[in-house]
């Protein structure tokens, strides 16, 4: 068995409203950041697991993804996946 | 043999005694049902009520679609049962995937605690068979997460089996095409964001939402007196 660090990042579709984004993004022109646009706030969950190799482990996380913690009909997901390296 | 309604009480609910009091007053016989019990103990009808079950950790109703309870209630849902989720209840069956769609933050970020017109769509299921269609109800509403969305297919679909059974009058949270209420294919599940228990007496400054739990008493009724 191997320990990965994971990334969950999740998003809201492409075409889903997203409020927090607009009300961040209407807010930054009084800041001065006039280049700054298509803003999108969704969430970061970060977790460790213990799974046989990479492969495996990406397909417990594309499922614990679709049931718990993604609304696939609002959400999508990214996921990054990194091997721990062994100290023994 | 009486109907009984059960109200499921999840970690967080906070309006599980106001929709057994709202039965109790109407007539009706109601028992709160904890949500770690794997059966729904013979009840005719199930309330999913308000609050914020689990803190609404990670997404409104996400962890308790997976309370034991909720295997009964589906199994309940697919012999026909009567359920009804109010607001928080609702977000749950949208999350156990028993209603379609989700509801997600307000537009305009502001929780609404606030009375609102809805209007009723369709009279043909568990909560709406003793009112009329058009009949325009004013009921408490009190959520954040409380923007219906739907992908435009199962909207098309939400139309064409008339399954819409509320709307707002004027849309206070930026639902998609004003819709406040839906209810399942086989329309024996219904989900609405207002509080109809929150309207139920005199006191509380609308009783227009008596007639939608007399509906579902007499839903419950019919449950009760028919074998399974």
């Amino acid at each position: 068995m191997a320990t990965f660090d994971v990334l969950v990042e999740i998003s809201l579709r492409p075409g889903i409203a997203d409020p927090q984004g607009a009300t961040v993004e209407r807010a930054l022109p009084a800041l001065g950041f006039d280049a700054v646009h298509g803003v999108r706030v969704g969430k970061a969950i970060r977790f460790t697991m213990e799974a046989a190799d990479e492969a495996a482990a990406r397909t417990t996380i594309d499922q614990l993804c679709t049931r718990f913690l993604a609304n696939p009909v609002i959400e999508d997901t990214r996921v990054q996946v990194a091997e721990r390296a062994t100290s023994s | 043999m009486s109907a009984r309604i059960g109200v499921v009480l999840f970690p967080g609910s906070n309006c599980e005694h106001d929709a057994v009091e709202a039965i109790e007053a109407l007539g009706g016989k109601a028992d709160v049902v904890w949500h770690g019990d794997r059966t729904l103990e013979g009840v005719d009808a199930v309330i999913l009520p308000g609050g914020f079950a689990h803190g609404d950790a990670l997404r409104p109703g996400a962890i308790a679609r997976f309370s034991p309870v909720m295997a009964a209630v589906e199994e309940f849902t697919r012999a026909g049962g009567p359920v009804v989720g109010i607001c928080n209840g609702f977000q749950i069956l949208t999350e156990a995937g028993l209603l379609p769609g989700a509801l997600q933050k307000n537009r305009g970020l502001k929780f609404l605690c606030t009375t609102v017109a809805i209007r009723v769509e369709t009279t043909n299921g568990p909560l709406t068979s003793e009112a009329t269609v058009g009949q325009v109800l004013r009921i408490p509403i009190n959520h954040f997460e409380g923007n219906y969305t739907c992908d435009d297919a199962t909207l098309a679909r939400l139309h064409d089996e008339d399954r819409v059974v509320f709307r707002y009058t004027d849309n206070p949270n930026g639902s998609v095409d004003d819709i406040a209420g839906i209810c399942n294919e086989a329309r024996n599940v219904v989900g609405l964001m207002p509080h109809p228990e929150r309207a139920c007496d005199p006191l509380l400054g609308s009783t227009d939402g008596a007639v939608l739990l007399r509906s579902l008493l007499a839903a419950a009724a019919v449950r009760a007196s028919s074998p399974l």
